[in-house]
């Protein structure tokens, strides 16, 4: 069945698919603990720069897309300041590689998780944690068993927002790794290209429609685990 | 042993109260708004006062003098908040186990089987808390902190959120707590009934600070506590135990001021009582009635007349030395002339008796 989808869609088009799920999967999976400590720190911290932090947070939400890309270029590019070191000390190469589409779609989803968690986390009431300490609990335990799981609909949100944004996202991904083939074209670019050649209005169509399907059923995932999650915590 | 002292400035409101807790259970009364539960946060932890020095049996909570100050989380205080504020996520079961992974090894508490049975809620144990009325929130929320196997026991107002009948049902419960548990507990309430059931110390609060502490029976018979209490709310509390059930529904109570009978009292012979007497309900005069409807009358002797207005408040020695509060006119007094060192007798009519509760065990101050 998996071959014949891949027939249907062409070579191109189920590489683009498979790439797209796997970039998207790992974007959202890596900026869960980030997104998470931010948005506990932006709704409970009292710190200095928390206002620069909350700025830089929402900043892909607001620069264009093509701009944030350039940024990531020029800083985790091959020659970029970090991303030099990175290859050099850690082997991790994120320029016009499958990795540097998930830091570009990881980068641009952050600010909608952080949101959406951050939500969640102010909707938590502190007299409960306060609870929990009176009956032994550190900080990080209180976190744990009582902050954790009572925002855990929101982080599935978050997630399914980010892992939404990465399967859509174009601008940064494509300023930030170009469009290669089998390397970097996610499902988007892959429509791109298709749409720069006449006659392929029947690739562009097939590809849409998985973007569409993949979608939808993230959607309806996302809806039955916040329903699911919501009824242990409300416990009915 | 707990001793607090401390100062704490809020906008428009400074609290500056110190007391000790001998043990058992201490009353913290007060008004909505006198400071009761700022006093018993700091305690907790939960908040850092400006000042003040909180220790519990030896242990330095806090010193703002040294700089100590120890996180909630290491205090081993339960602490049985007014809205019980039971983890929504959790069952009751998980809810009560919840502290007991953090006690420190080898600290002594009761069993999860005991505080069960203790608060009846073994029904419950696989429910959320969403699905618990008011009154069984009350016990889980109570049996949790029970569990945490704390030094020290807060409870702020557990019964507030309750109607009458089911504040009832659960005194008992918090009166076999205080029996069968040796841990001291801090008990706010601004509902002298329930503090006259279960104290042994009463802590007097107003606007931020304590007006008067001591044993509860002494502080409740004394006049000037009762100028702090509303009008209808004064009266002694004389301890006793039940001597025996009557045929015609009366039960006897022995007390060292003299035999008195309260109707529908279920508790066994032996069994410690209180008995509550609302100054309202106190007749004084220099005979015995004679050919009167009143069952309970005691000797007596004047020891105090306070009081301005009309209506005057008379401190009566019983044998045994415990002490009653009549509320009487002056006119009364001038009419039998009553001055300290007069000795008189105290009618009490038997709808004035108020069902009392145990005593802590050997804990009476």
């Amino acid at each position: 069945m998996l071959e014949a989808a891949a027939d249907w869609l062409g070579p191109n088009g189920a590489t683009a698919l498979a790439l797209s799920l796997k970039v998207s999967f790992w974007a959202t999976l890596c900026s869960l603990p980030p997104g998470i400590l931010c948005a506990v720190a932006l709704a409970r911290g009292r710190f200095p720069g928390r206002g620069l932090l909350n700025g830089l947070v929402h900043m892909p939400l607001i620069l264009p897309p093509v701009v944030t890309g350039y940024l990531l270029l020029i800083i985790f590019g091959r020659r970029g300041w970090a991303g030099a070191w990175l290859e050099e000390n850690l082997g991790i190469v994120f320029a016009f590689d499958w990795t540097g589409a998930a830091l570009a779609a990881a980068v641009m989803g952050f600010p909608l998780m952080v949101r959406a968690i951050r939500l969640a986390v102010e909707a938590v009431d502190p007299r409960l944690e306060a609870a929990a300490a009176t009956l032994g609990a550190s900080r990080l335990a209180v976190f744990a068993t009582v902050t954790l799981p009572l925002i855990l609909p929101g982080i599935i949100a978050g997630a399914v927002l980010a892992f939404a944004k990465a399967m859509g996202e174009f601008g940064a991904t494509i300023t930030f790794v170009s469009n290669i083939p089998g390397q970097t074209q996610t499902l988007p670019t892959a429509i791109y290209t298709a749409l720069q050649v006449p006659g392929r209005e029947g690739a562009v169509a097939r590809l849409v429609l998985v973007s569409f399907a993949v979608a939808m059923l993230a959607l309806a995932l996302s809806e039955w685990l916040s329903r699911l999650v919501a009824r242990r915590i409300a416990g009915r | 042993m707990l001793s607090v002292s401390l100062r704490h400035g809020f906008p428009g409101f400074t609290l500056d109260a110190a007391f000790e807790a001998p043990g058992g259970v201490t009353a913290l009364f007060g008004r909505s708004g006198s400071g009761k539960t700022t006093i018993v946060n700091a305690v907790a932890g939960l908040l850092r006062p400006d000042r003040g020095r909180i220790v519990i049996g030896g242990r330095v909570l806090m010193d703002s003098a040294t700089g100590a100050f120890l996180p909630p989380h290491k205090r081993r205080i339960g602490y049985v908040f007014q809205e019980a504020r039971l983890f929504p996520h959790l069952t009751v079961r998980q809810n009560l186990t919840y502290g007991a992974r953090f006690a420190p090894r080898g600290a002594q508490g009761p069993t999860l089987d005991h505080v069960v049975d203790l608060l009846g809620i073994g029904r419950l144990l696989d429910r959320r808390p969403a699905l618990l009325s008011g009154g069984e929130k009350a016990r889980v929320a109570i049996g949790r902190a029970l569990l945490s196997r704390p030094e020290l026991l807060i409870l702020d107002e557990p019964l507030a959120a309750l109607d009458d009948r089911r504040r009832a049902a659960i005194l008992p419960y918090l009166e076999r707590l205080q029996g069968e548990t040796a841990i001291p507990i801090l008990y706010i309430s601004h509902v002298i009934a329930e503090v006259a059931r279960l104290a042994n110390t009463l802590v007097l609060i107003d606007a931020g600070r304590v007006t008067r502490t001591g044993p509860l029976e002494d502080l409740l018979s004394d006049p000037a506590t009762a100028a702090l209490l509303d009008s209808d709310e004064v009266g002694a509390v004389l301890p006793g135990r039940v001597a025996g059930h009557e045929g015609d529904g009366l039960t006897r109570i022995a007390s060292p001021a003299g035999d008195l009978l309260v109707p529908g009292l279920a508790a066994p012979v032996g069994y410690p009582v209180r008995v509550r007497i609302r100054a309202a309900e106190v007749i004084v005069s220099l005979v015995p009635p004679q050919d009167s409807s009143a069952l309970n009358v005691l000797p007596a002797t004047v020891s105090r007349i306070e009081g301005d207005g009309p209506m005057v408040l008379v401190q009566l020695r019983l044998p045994g030395g415990a002490a009653l509060l009549a509320r009487i006119t002056r006119r009364s007094v001038a009419a039998l002339g009553l001055a300290p060192g007069t000795a008189c007798h105290a009618t009490i009519k038997s709808a004035g008796l108020v069902q009392g509760g145990t005593e802590g065990q050997g804990e009476s101050p």
